[in-house]
């Protein structure tokens, strides 16, 4: 069926790839238009991203969020890590079903479930004890939530294509569960950590709804001076915003899927060698 | 086993008689952290959506009061019925589950065809088209909801190009409108639905399909009793990844939907923030959380078998 309608199905892809890309391709294109009529071309021109420089509401809102990004990056790596690794190391413990739960349904929680429960957490927390108010801390930590579970997932996914029988080794060697853990275990979820921490980055810092919900009066974040300008409809420093944050985002995520490419095919090249070596020893040694 | 360890061993094992197992306090930790930030939240929602409206900061009273050595509990059910009567609500609610099942039919539409096509490629391009389809995943959602003004508007691209093509005479309404919220809303949720369709299509025996075609089925014979049934796990699974969060959306119709879309996380941001009624807006959050528990418990399970098929 493939064969013979092979044409068809390039077209339908194509189509499918064209709607994907065309909207964020007119967003790059259009940010260095000098007109500030957003969608009449007049000339190539640098001029919005001067501008982007100089808006000191959007730079100092850039600066904050950048902070609140790098904190929540690491932050779930460390939980969601811890998380994933509970779930495929012990499977069965009690209150394990409980547990896969809380790490599964932030997956798919409406984020203003999500957002004013935890606010409401956070607003009785302050009644009771004076602490904490809402503002970075507050941010961090809801932020941090909705992330953890993107990471618990690649790691489980990615603990259990892992074999097995490495932990098994070096524990028989006498290595301490701390050991295997640090020794084996993370070199080789490395590529899943990178990409939560990529992933975790970018959800934070443009996140609207936690954003306004945790925020206190004084934190004021990116995300939330871009909605404020994105609902008055099309502005050309944001288009000069979107194309530096497209850019970035497209640099790391294809860097971080070629290492991963070739860290793959390197292994699968030395494994096969490994194999020959065993094989040819074995060869010529029939008595073993 | 070195002398030192030995020497250390005795205060070690009185130790660890009072201490948890190394095993429970690597379970333990993440599973406080979850309880507290997750768990215990919900438990405030449903605290605040019994209690009364105060004129103070907090805007709503104790449900529980310790009063000359009496406890009193006081229930208030009025937000509940007050969610419930309220056509406003009600209208949000229907609305909402209305937008979700949509989109997920869209993405269904328009992602499995797509996934299908590319778990067939060979193997070195699918890995690269796959990669397509999640880089505008990884890109700022608001910049993605942000791109379709520039197409939709009235003398957006999409208008320009069709009214110089003299298909039509005067622009079409896309923005601020059902149009608008339902294209943004396919546009943003469709990765989602691709990634554990496609994980799910890639990995199917393909000596299956060639078994059934050496038997005499016709390729769409084999495409409907072997293929889509071996995806079905997958496709609810996605589907229910897209829908549950779509329900809940904010953003694409604050942004897209204009003042046509009154879905109920927009009304429970408006009483939120500028009624300052926060026990109606708790209720609100209470019911939606009912209304998704059979989907979520749905999705639960299905990830749950996904894990233990390890």
């Amino acid at each position: 069926m493939i064969r013979r309608f092979r044409w068809l199905g390039d077209t339908y892809l194509a189509l499918v790839f064209l709607f994907l890309y065309v909207p964020t391709s007119i967003v790059v294109f259009y940010s260095f238009n000098e007109s500030s009529l957003v969608t009449i071309w007049s000339g190539f021109s640098f001029k919005w991203y001067a501008a982007l420089t100089s808006d000191d509401e959007l730079t100092s809102a850039a600066w904050a969020s950048l902070q609140i990004a790098l904190a929540t990056a690491f932050s779930s790596v460390f939980v969601g890590t811890w998380a994933g690794f509970v779930i495929s190391r012990y499977r069965r413990f009690r209150g394990s079903t409980l547990f896969t739960a809380m790490v599964n349904a932030p997956l798919v929680i409406p984020e203003v479930i999500q957002g004013i429960s935890l606010l409401l957490l956070f607003v009785g927390l302050y009644e009771t004890f004076g602490w904490p108010p809402r503002g970075m801390f507050t941010i961090w930590i809801g932020h941090t939530m909705l992330c953890v579970s993107y990471v618990a997932i690649t790691v489980v996914a990615r603990l259990g294509s892992m074999d097995k029988s490495l932990h098994e080794a070096a524990a028989n060697l006498g290595a301490t569960p701390m050991r295997v853990f640090t020794d084996i275990t993370l070199p080789l979820i490395s590529q899943a950590l990178i990409s939560g921490w990529l992933l975790s980055f970018t959800i934070s810092i443009d996140d609207v709804v936690m954003t306004a919900l945790l925020s206190g009066p004084d934190s004021t974040l990116l995300p939330l001076v871009v909605f404020s300008r994105v609902k008055l409809g099309l502005n050309p420093e944001v288009n000069a915003l979107g194309t530096l944050f497209i850019a970035a985002v497209t640099v790391a995520v294809v860097v971080n899927n070629h290492f991963m490419l070739r860290r793959q095919r390197r292994r699968e090249r030395e494994m096969s060698l490994a194999y020959a070596r065993e094989s040819a020893a074995l060869d010529h040694d029939p008595g073993s | 086993m070195s002398a030192a360890t030995a020497l250390r061993r005795p205060w070690r094992a009185r130790l660890s008689r009072w201490l948890p197992s190394g095993r429970t306090m690597v379970i333990a930790a993440p599973f406080v952290f979850l309880l507290v930030f997750f768990m215990v939240p919900f438990a405030a929602v449903l605290k605040i959506s019994f209690s009364d409206v105060k004129m103070a900061v907090p805007p709503y009273t104790a449900i529980a009061e310790l009063h000359d050595g009496v406890l009193r509990i006081v229930l208030n059910f009025e937000h509940y019925g007050d969610v419930l009567a309220n056509p406003l609500y009600i209208g949000a609610y229907l609305d909402s589950l209305k937008v979700a099942a949509l989109t997920t039919l869209l993405c269904l539409l328009i992602g499995y065809p797509a996934c299908y096509l590319i778990a067939r490629a060979d193997p070195r391009r699918r890995n690269l088209l796959m990669m397509a389809v999640m880089l505008p995943f990884w890109t700022s959602y608001l910049i993605r909801v942000y791109a379709w003004i520039g197409l939709l508007k009235n003398q957006g691209l999409i208008n320009s190009f069709l009214l110089w093509a003299h298909i039509i005479d005067e622009p079409l309404k896309l923005y601020h409108n059902y149009t608008g919220l339902m294209i943004g809303m396919v546009y943003n949720y469709l990765p989602y639905l691709m990634l554990p369709l496609y994980a799910q299509l890639v990995k199917m025996d393909l000596t299956l399909l060639e078994a059934a075609g050496n038997l005499g089925a016709r390729p769409w014979q084999a495409f409907v009793t072997i293929t889509l049934p071996l995806s079905r796990r997958a496709i609810i699974s996605s589907s229910l990844l897209v829908f549950i969060p779509a329900v809940g959306e904010y953003v694409i119709p604050e942004i897209l939907g204009g003042s046509d879309s009154v879905m109920v996380a927009r009304v429970m941001w408006d009483d939120f923030f500028n009624a300052g009624d926060w026990p109606a807006a708790s209720a609100a959050t209470g019911c939606m959380v009912l209304l998704l528990l059979l989907p979520m418990a749905w999705f639960q399970r299905l990830q749950r078998r996904e894990l233990e098929a390890r």
